[in-house]
This record gives C-alpha cells, structure tokens and sequence, in this order.
C-alpha cells in the first residue's frame, strides 16, 4: 500500500489527464458532431453522403487504430513533432464526432413527424419549427445517451497506453511496474474506473427518471 | 365450479381485492362490471393463478388455492384464459399458436393436435387463416383465434377478461358470437366486460364491483329489469353504460 | 507534405503475409470470444430476469463490473493479476505451460467483457417482449420455462438480432486491445509495417480498409436482419 501512497499525485495527474481528455474529446466532438449533423440535414445529396462516409469510416476501425493513424499522420501533415497529446486529441474528437452526429440524428428522429407538420400548420417557417418544436424535443430525448457516450469516451481515453501518454491507466501501470505491485496497482485503477462510471452512471439514471 | 372464500389481495398496503366471496356454478355465464380499477381484471386472474393473493380461499372442482401450494399448471390446463390484447404469439403462424401448449402441455402428437386445432379453426370460423401470421389478421380475427386457442386445452373454465374493449366497433359482435355459441353449448363462463347487451342476452349473473369489493351480485333479470333495487352506485353505473 | 507513396507495399512479402496473419488473429479472437460471451450472456440475462432478489443483484453486479471498467484495463488484470491470485500450482501453469498464453488471455478478456455487454443486450430484448406474452403462455398451462423457451426468447431473439450483429463488429474492433499484452492482430501487424517501413498511409489503410469490408458486411447483414425485414411486428 505504501508503493500506492508514495505515487498517488503521480496517479491523481493521469486521472486529470484522463478527465481532461474526456472533456475535450465530449465538447469537440459534440461541435463538429452537431456541424456533421446539420450538413447531413441541410447539405443535400452529396452532403449528406459525405458525412455518411466519415460516420461509417469512423465507426468501422477500432479506436486504437485511430489513435495510430493520428499519431503518425499529424506531425506529418503539420511538418513537425507534436507530441501524443495534440495527436491523441485530434482523433478522440474526429471519433466522437462520428458517434455524437448519429446520436443527435437519432435524436431526431425520434420526434415524430406530426409534430413537424402541426408546426408548420401554425404557420411556422422550417427553421422556426426545428428551433421551437422539434429540437427541444430531440435534446431531451438526446441528453442521456449524450452522457452515456462521455462515460465510454472516459473509459476509451485509458487506449493512449498504446502512444505512452501518461493518463490514469498508463499512470497505474508504470507505478505497478516500478514498485513492483501489479496486483494492488491494477485493482486499485479498477476500483477507481468502476467508482466514477457507476458514479456518473447513476447521475444518468436520476436524469432520465426526473425527465420523462 | 368455482367458490372464491374471503379473497383478499394487495399491492404493497393498497387493497385491491377486499374480502371477495362469489360463487360460480358448473355452466353458469358470470359477467363482472365496474368501473376501471374496481379489481375485475385482477379477481379474474387469480382464478388461473395468474396473480397471487394474500388470504381466503378460491376453490376450482376439486383444487384449493390460497393454502399452502398448488399445482398451478395442472389448474391451468383446465382453466382458459381470453385476454384484452390478444396476446397471440406473434412469431408463430395461427397453426403453431394454436398446437404450442396442446404439444408441450398436453403431450399430443402433431397430427392429434393439427386435427383438433383445425375442428376449432372451423367453429370460429377462420379455416382459411390456418397459416397465417397474426399480424396479418384484424383484430376480431386475433381474439377469435385466441379463444381457440384456449379452447384447444379442452378447458372446464373460460376466463374473458375485456375481450372486446381493444376491438374496433364493428369487431366486436363476431367475437362476443362467438362467446354466446360456447355460452349455449353450457361451458362455464367469467366474463369481464363493459357490453352490457351481451350480459342482458347471455349472463345468467352479473357481478358489480366497485373499489376491490363486490358490491352487487345477483341474476341477470332482477340487474337490468329491477334496477330500483341496486345500489346507488351500481346504478349510477349502470346509467353511464347503458343506451338510453 | 513530403511522402513518397509505395501503395505495393502492402501487396508485398512479407508485408501481405504480415497482414493476412493479423487478419487470422483478429478473427480468431473475435469467434473465441464470441463463443464465450455466448454462453455466459444468456444464463446472466435470463438469472438477471427471473432469479430471486438477490440472484438478480449479482447478476446486475456481473453486468456492471465488466461494463464500468476499459477492457484493456481487464485485459491487464487477467494477464497480471489473476495468475498471481490463483493457487500457486495453477498460477504458475497459467504463467508458464499454458498454451498460447496471450492469445488465451485476451480471448478470455473479451469474451467476459462481451458477456457483460451480451447479457444486457439480452435482457433488453427480453424486456421488450410485451408483458402479457408470459401470461397468456402461463394462462395455457406452460411451465415458465416452457414460456421463455417457446414463447419469449424466440421473440427476444428477433428483436435483437440486428443489435447482435453490431455488437460482433464490436468484438471485431475491441480485439485490437489483446494488442496491449502482445497478440499481435491485424492493428498490431499495420503498426510493426509503419514501424519497420515507416509507410503508415499504405500500412493503416490497408488495415482500415480490411476492417471497413468486414464492417460493410455486418452491416448488410444488420439491414437483413431487422425485425422489420423480417416481417414480424406486434
């Protein structure tokens, strides 16, 4: 316990990395997710095939894959090193993006079309009826999986193991290895992994219930 | 046939059964009303077992249930059972749904339990839907099969619980002639349901419960050509449900 | 941008043959994986659904511990952790004679990770059979046993038989993790081709693009398989 203690700012900064991570990974991929989203509604024909390339592309390949293809193209492209972090980043929110515009899709689409029409039979124009009447419904019906997908994005972010930055888990297995405690170190980091996603699992679940 | 003692039961501390006795008798029709939540659908169901209660006695021939434990499946098999939505088995064809429980609860052979199935496809009058799905059928033709296919267990009881209420008007009349036919031919009936014409024509009894509770029960003719003598309640009830 | 394409490579020995294996251990990982995540997902959900209080808590804790924690972080503790808490013969056959040991591991790994995933997709489905089913399967005599078997889970069955397919593209890509203990998969043999070759466009791609075909052919299948497709609605 004693090796845990001696390490355990080293072990809280890979937890913050690894919430900093989610946070960016959450709040960029819900803006370009939402941009995906629109150009797919509004961006006709080839818009909307655009977009459907990127989302399957993205979902098809394992995040970890993702995160090497960045790894090695952006210092490419940008001519110069950059560091795992700004690589990791740029594909945590390319990822998200993918999965964040097929959620607002569905969320959409999970208004029903009558509520549409009876807006633009008040006389409503499209932007109106979208604004007032179906995106307020849709946001609701979005809110949980919103969070549900940030608790995931949480657990994908320990993946930047494979590009050796120093989040939680990568934290957690060099102080095992150094101190020689795999056993402590690994239940300790699944403790901690399970405590924050029941935690913010059960703030989910209150939403949904407060919220029909 | 039937003698339920002194049934109570309750969700959590809220009654839902309140010291019901009733009696029902080999071939006799018993139509139960009253309004939504008065505990029909519930009293009903617990004939079958479907839903436990916690003290008295229901006694069906010759098998008790409330003390100590009972073969529910064996009750079961002698007891139908008619639901509101149907209920058929969506993923099987009319054939499967009716052959299911004859194969698995009876133990007949596929050809014995085609045969009878089909005898009964005749009697409701849906020959011709044997290989149909259900969806594919309108509603009055799903509750006809369903009543066949509690039929197909050879039952000594049928329960009806809001047979037609999930059915479009113009439904209604083939399934409830169907149950007058099976009425006639004496099977022992309970019979949840709002069709008042249907009670006046076909019910040797009519139940009236209100909160749980029995409240009236008494012969067909003195319920609807003696209503002077209800309670306040039944006839207010009354009132609502019948044509003026 | 200053790259110079070699799209052959990737055609090339020993780089095709590299690749090709990598494909073998993904879909090797992922079948296993399945397999086991099959057998244990189905007792869970139906445990989850039917047991008594306290046998549905320890089926909805199941559930959540492997769910709540990243899988390469299980991944881990079954390779690092486990041998060491197992009785020491055993422990030391698991880190010494076992065949295979890291894809064994990682086969493991997955499958009780998917297990989890599996069984509340299971009970989803279940859930989602209209609760009068049971009772008019009840109300002709069947056993309750009887009512899953014939009644409920066929219908369970086809309502999530789209998901499923989903899910099995999951297994696909989180089969990249048993990387992190050292099978060496499809991502992991595109990775060793960038490293040795430094061409990382020809080596992911060609690795994406393996992945995008066995993503298009769920994908159909899923569009196949929806009970919409299928033809039966409630």
């Amino acid at each position: 316990m004693n090796a845990l203690w001696d390490n355990a700012a080293f072990l809280v900064e890979g937890l913050a990395l690894s919430l900093g991570l989610t946070a960016i990974g959450v709040l960029g991929g819900l803006s370009l997710g939402t941009a995906l989203a629109a150009l797919r509604l509004f961006g006709g024909r080839a818009g909307g095939a655009v977009v459907d390339v990127y989302v399957f592309a993205f979902r098809a390949v394992p995040l970890i894959l993702v995160i090497f293809w960045f790894y090695f193209m952006v210092p490419l492209i940008l001519g110069r090193p950059v560091g795992a972090f700004a690589s990791a980043v740029v594909a945590f929110v390319l990822f998200e993006a993918a999965y964040y515009s097929e959620i607002i899709r569905g969320g959409l689409a999970s208004v029903r079309p009558g509520q549409m029409n009876a807006a633009l039979a008040c006389g409503m124009s499209h932007l109106a009826a979208l604004r007032y009447v179906v995106l307020p419904q849709a946001f609701r019906a979005m809110m949980p999986v919103f969070l549900t997908q940030a608790i995931v994005l949480f657990q994908d972010t320990s993946l930047v193991f494979v590009v050796s930055l120093h989040d939680f888990l990568t934290a957690a297995s060099i102080v095992a290895n150094r101190a020689g405690r795999l056993v402590e170190t690994y239940l300790l980091a699944c403790l901690v992994y399970y405590l924050v996603c029941l935690g913010a699992t059960a703030a989910v679940a209150r939403m949904r219930r407060s919220a029909p | 046939m039937i003698v339920f003692e002194r049934v109570d039961k309750c969700y959590g501390d809220k009654p839902v059964l309140r010291e019901v006795s009733l009696t029902v008798r080999q071939g006799e029709v018993v139509v139960i009303c009253g309004p939504s939540g008065s505990g029909k659908s519930t009293l009903i169901k617990c004939v079958n077992a479907l839903e436990p209660f916690q003290s008295g006695t229901i006694r069906i021939g010759e098998a008790v249930l409330g003390r100590g434990s009972l073969d529910a499946r064996a009750l079961r098999r002698r007891v139908g059972m008619v639901f509101q939505h149907f209920e058929l088995y969506p993923h099987l064809d009319v054939m499967e749904n009716l052959c299911l429980a004859q194969r698995t609860v009876l133990g007949r052979s596929r050809p014995a339990a085609e045969e009878r199935a089909s005898a009964l496809l005749d009697r409701v009058g849906l020959r011709d839907k044997r290989s149909a799905m259900p969806a594919q059928l309108s509603g009055g033709q799903q509750q006809r099969i369903a009543i066949a296919r509690a039929l197909a267990l050879d039952p000594e009881v049928m329960l009806f619980d809001e047979p037609t209420s999930a059915l479009d008007p113009e439904m209604v009349n083939e399934v409830l002639d169907v149950m007058t036919g099976l009425a006639r031919e004496g099977m022992t009936m309970m019979v949840v349901t709002h069709e008042m014409g249907f009670a006046r024509r076909v019910a040797d009894r009519v139940v009236f419960m209100e909160d749980g509770a029995i409240v009236e029960d008494c012969a067909t003719d003195v319920f609807f050509g003696d209503p002077g003598t209800l309670s306040q309640r039944a006839q207010r009830f009354l009132s609502k449900v019948l044509p003026h | 941008m200053n790259y110079a394409w070699d799209w052959g490579l990737v055609l090339r020995e020993p780089y095709a043959g590299w690749l090709i294996a990598g494909v073998a251990w993904t879909l090797a990982l992922s079948a296993a994986g399945w397999a086991l995540a099959l057998i244990l997902a189905l007792p869970v959900a139906l445990l989850r659904v039917l047991g008594s209080p306290a046998i549905r808590w320890l089926a909805g804790f199941y559930v959540s511990v492997f769910r709540n924690i990243p899988l390469i972080l299980q991944m881990f503790v079954w390779f690092f952790v486990v041998p060491e808490l197992m009785p020491r013969d055993l422990g030391l056959w698991v880190k010494r004679d076992m065949p295979q040991p890291e894809f064994t591991t990682a086969v493991v790994a997955l499958g009780m990770y998917t297990s989890g995933r599996l069984a509340e997709l299971f009970r989803s489905g279940i859930d989602a059979v209209p609760r009068g089913q049971v009772s008019a399967a009840l109300a002709c005599g069947l056993t309750r046993a009887q009512a899953y078997q014939y009644v409920i889970l066929p219908q369970a069955f086809r309502i999530i038989l789209a998901p499923l397919t989903s899910e099995f593209l999951s297994i696909v890509k989180n089969s990249s993790i048993a990387l992190t203990i050292g099978v060496v998969e499809l991502t992991a043999e595109s990775r060793q081709i960038e490293d040795m070759t430094f061409h990382g466009f020809e080596a992911f791609g060609a690795a994406t693009l393996i992945y995008v075909v066995i993503a298009f052919g769920l994908d159909r299948m899923a569009a196949r398989l929806r009970p919409s497709a299928l033809a039966v609605r409630t």
